[in-house]
């Protein structure tokens, strides 16, 4: 038994971090929701690069818990892209596909830069309307979805959304915890005020019970549906106190929080909401 | 104890259901923060004013009709029930024309609110600043005299300011005497904000939209006729604002009574009794945040004022509001991150427990001003 992370687990988490940390992700995510794709299918050649497309493939090394560091990574950074679309779901390691499902997954993630792009198991070529997600650099399209079932793609695809929640919610609270020590209001560091340290060591604790049921539905220990629906609430916690923490200043989508904010309201629904997977599990435990 | 209304304020009543029932648009119209949804509720205004149903309670000669506080908050029933627009007008006829009534001179009152209740002349709320948000009175824009013009010199920046980007006039407080102790030495100023020297620069919000504004002041003159109150007193009117804006004007019971009832509309239309009791307990927090009003309003029109219990309500209102809109995106399902009345009714809920003085700070109130609690170390 050992439930951590190992060397070269850990020396790939944080090679990706370098790699994104360096690849300005902001302004990425801020050009793909304005429809500039080019930085972002750049970033997506260099994680290519990397192997990350391929951590789900089933014929090229697919490692659960790899992909799940690598879906982490991608949360942390707020990158875009049909990552969960193309690499968990559909298991595929070269060019970019998106796909869409019923009932969970109505809407085609970024299905006009897709080299293909699935209703369910059915390969289309055309797509339809174009809708705007709460997170901007979330494009959805109309490609006519019909009703799939659940199997263990669908499953990967939970993994790897509750693995960028958990990314997502760790790095507003990171953010937010740099922002309290630095502002001041009444002459004190706001973060010196209980009602604030109460509210981020609330969020501190939810993502440290999130992160077990993540990683322990990485080996198959437990249901994904439980990774989402912790990772959802502990996500959703932090992206609300974050914003709450930050004042008015996290109500712009000036500062870069209102990307990471935003992202988290739109995956929490994502892949199945929250009440689809309590239901799923009560299910599950007969 | 009673809660019926009496044979004139039903009278009233159904006088503003009628004629909501006729003019309210049918479709919502364009979101105020956009060029032409402000045209559009600029308009609005205009039309409700002529029919007086803009400024219910004020003075005949500036478009009221002298409506009573029940008056009033019955007519904020139906106006949300109705599912009239929002009110674009807002911060003037709510925040500002209060302190006009009470501090301004009559030639202010003249000037002033009549075009504050056609919607031909908006108003914004200049407090905030960079380094001053919940600590306001560390506020440092400053007013020099200028006793050759008779009047003061502006300099400093304002923020966060709603509606700004598009508003005519703006209020705000501004440091009048460095010497003096920190609350003293403000002074209250109205100011056009097209003035010279005055840059408005619009900042976009969680939805992208530019809901409110940063302001820069540059040497800008303001005459004497346009300080409201006395010189080096504006710390106190201005704080007869804040209790209107935690209170009873800005969130009447009526929007989320009307938002709790199309809440129950949509579990109907779509039932999941996952959130079966998180509908029914959005509604019964509306209902009694609508009963806890008639409270208020009976205390107050016995000549009673709020005092720190706008705390209480300021708390309540903005928690029910996110937790109302939360459970409408939870019903929504797979849609609920899509491009809603319900998406953009919950980013705007999430401002709630910020602006207005923000929840932390409105829960020190509540504990030591109303539970008598030790004050925390500040400063
Ligand atoms: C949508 C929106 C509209 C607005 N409209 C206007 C407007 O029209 N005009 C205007 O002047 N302003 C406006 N504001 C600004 C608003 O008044 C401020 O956001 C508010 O006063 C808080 O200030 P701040 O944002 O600087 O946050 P800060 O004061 O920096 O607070 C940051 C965090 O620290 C906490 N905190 C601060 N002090 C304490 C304490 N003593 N104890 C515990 N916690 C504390 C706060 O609760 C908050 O969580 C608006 C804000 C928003 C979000």
């Amino acid at each position: 038994m050992r439930f951590e992370l190992d060397s070269d687990q850990k020396d790939f988490a944080d090679a990706l971090d370098r790699l994104l940390a360096g690849a300005d992700t902001a302004t990425v995510a801020r050009a793909w929701a304005a429809g500039d794709h080019e930085p972002g299918l750049k970033l997506w050649g260099r994680l290519f690069d990397m192997g990350v497309t391929s951590l789900a493939a089933e014929d090229d090394g697919a490692d659960p818990v790899f992909m799940t560091i690598a879906f982490e990574r991608l949360g942390h950074h707020a990158v875009p892209g049909p990552w969960v679309e193309s690499v968990a779901y559909l298991g595929n390691a070269g060019g970019i596909w998106t796909v869409a499902a019923l009932p969970h997954v109505p809407y085609a993630l970024d299905a006009d830069i897709a080299d293909q792009v699935y209703a369910g198991e059915r390969r289309v070529s055309e797509i339809g309307e174009l809708y705007s997600s709460v997170d901007r650099a979330r494009r959805l399209f109309d490609v006519g979805a019909p009703e799939v079932a659940w199997d263990t793609a669908f499953d990967r695809a939970v993994l790897a959304v509750s693995a960028q929640l958990l990314g997502l919610g760790e790095r507003v609270l990171a953010d937010s915890v740099a922002y309290v020590k630095q502002r001041r209001q009444f002459g004190r560091e706001i973060g010196s005020y209980q009602a604030i340290k109460h509210a981020l060591a609330d969020v501190r604790i939810a993502l440290d019970f999130a992160r077990p049921l993540v990683y322990g539905a990485a080996l198959g220990a437990i249901s994904p549906s439980a990774a989402k629906v912790a990772a959802g609430d502990a996500a959703y916690l932090s992206s609300r106190t974050g914003l709450q923490v930050h004042g008015a200043i996290g109500y712009t989508a000036e500062l870069d929080l209102s990307i990471w904010i935003t992202k988290i309201r739109a995956l929490v629904s994502a892949w199945g909401t929250p009440a689809v997977h309590r239901e799923r599990l009560l299910r599950e435990l007969g | 104890m009673d809660l019926t209304l009496s044979e004139s304020e039903l009278a009233f009543q159904a006088e503003a259901r009628e004629w909501l029932a006729a003019n309210v648009p049918a479709e919502p119209l364009p979101s105020m923060d956009t060029a032409e949804g402000w045209r559009l509720h600029q308009e609005w205004e205009a039309r409700l004013a002529e029919a007086r149903w803009s400024v219910v309670s004020w003075p005949r000669d500036y478009h009221g009709r002298e409506a009573s506080l029940v008056e009033w908050v019955v007519f904020e029933e139906e106006y949300y029930r109705a599912g009239a627009p929002g009110r674009v007008s807002q911060n003037g006829i709510f925040l500002l024309a209060p302190i006009l009534f009470d501090h301004g001179t009559q030639e202010q009152q003249d000037r002033f609110l009549p075009s504050m209740a056609t919607g031909e002349q908006i108003w914004a709320q200049c407090w905030s600043e960079p380094e001053a948000g919940s600590d306001l009175a560390s506020l440092t824009s400053t007013a020099r005299r200028d006793d050759e013009r008779g009047g003061w010199v502006l300099n400093g920046q304002k923020t966060w300011s709603s509606r700004a980007s598009f508003a005519h006039w703006g209020f705000g407080l501004f440091r009048s005497d460095p010497e003096a102790e920190r609350h003293r030495g403000l002074t209250y100023f109205l100011f056009p904000l097209d003035a010279d020297g005055v840059t408005v620069r619009p900042i976009a919000q969680l939805d992208g939209e530019v809901g409110f504004a940063e302001i820069f002041f540059e040497d800008v003159f303001v005459p004497d006729s346009d300080v409201l109150g006395d010189p080096g007193d504006g710390w106190r009117v201005a704080m007869s604002t804040a209790g209107n804006e935690r209170g009873l004007s800005l969130r009447s019971p009526g929007r989320f009574c009307a938002a709790a009832d199309r809440l129950v509309e949509l579990y109907r239309s779509a039932p999941d009794p996952a959130y079966a009791g998180d509908v029914v307990d959005a509604w019964i927090k509306a209902q009694a945040y609508r009963l806890y009003t008639w409270g208020t309003v009976t205390r107050l029109a016995a000549g009673g004022d709020l005092g720190a219990a706008g705390s209480v309500n300021k708390v309540f209102w903005s928690e029910l509001d996110i937790a109302l809109h939360e459970t409408a995106l939870d019903l929504r399902g797979p849609e609920a991150e899509l491009e809603s009345r319900w998406l953009d009714g919950y980013t705007f809920a999430l401002s709630g427990p910020i602006y207005a003085g923000t929840n932390e700070v409105q829960r020190n109130i509540v504990a030591e001003r109303i539970l008598g609690l030790p004050r925390e170390v500040r400063g």
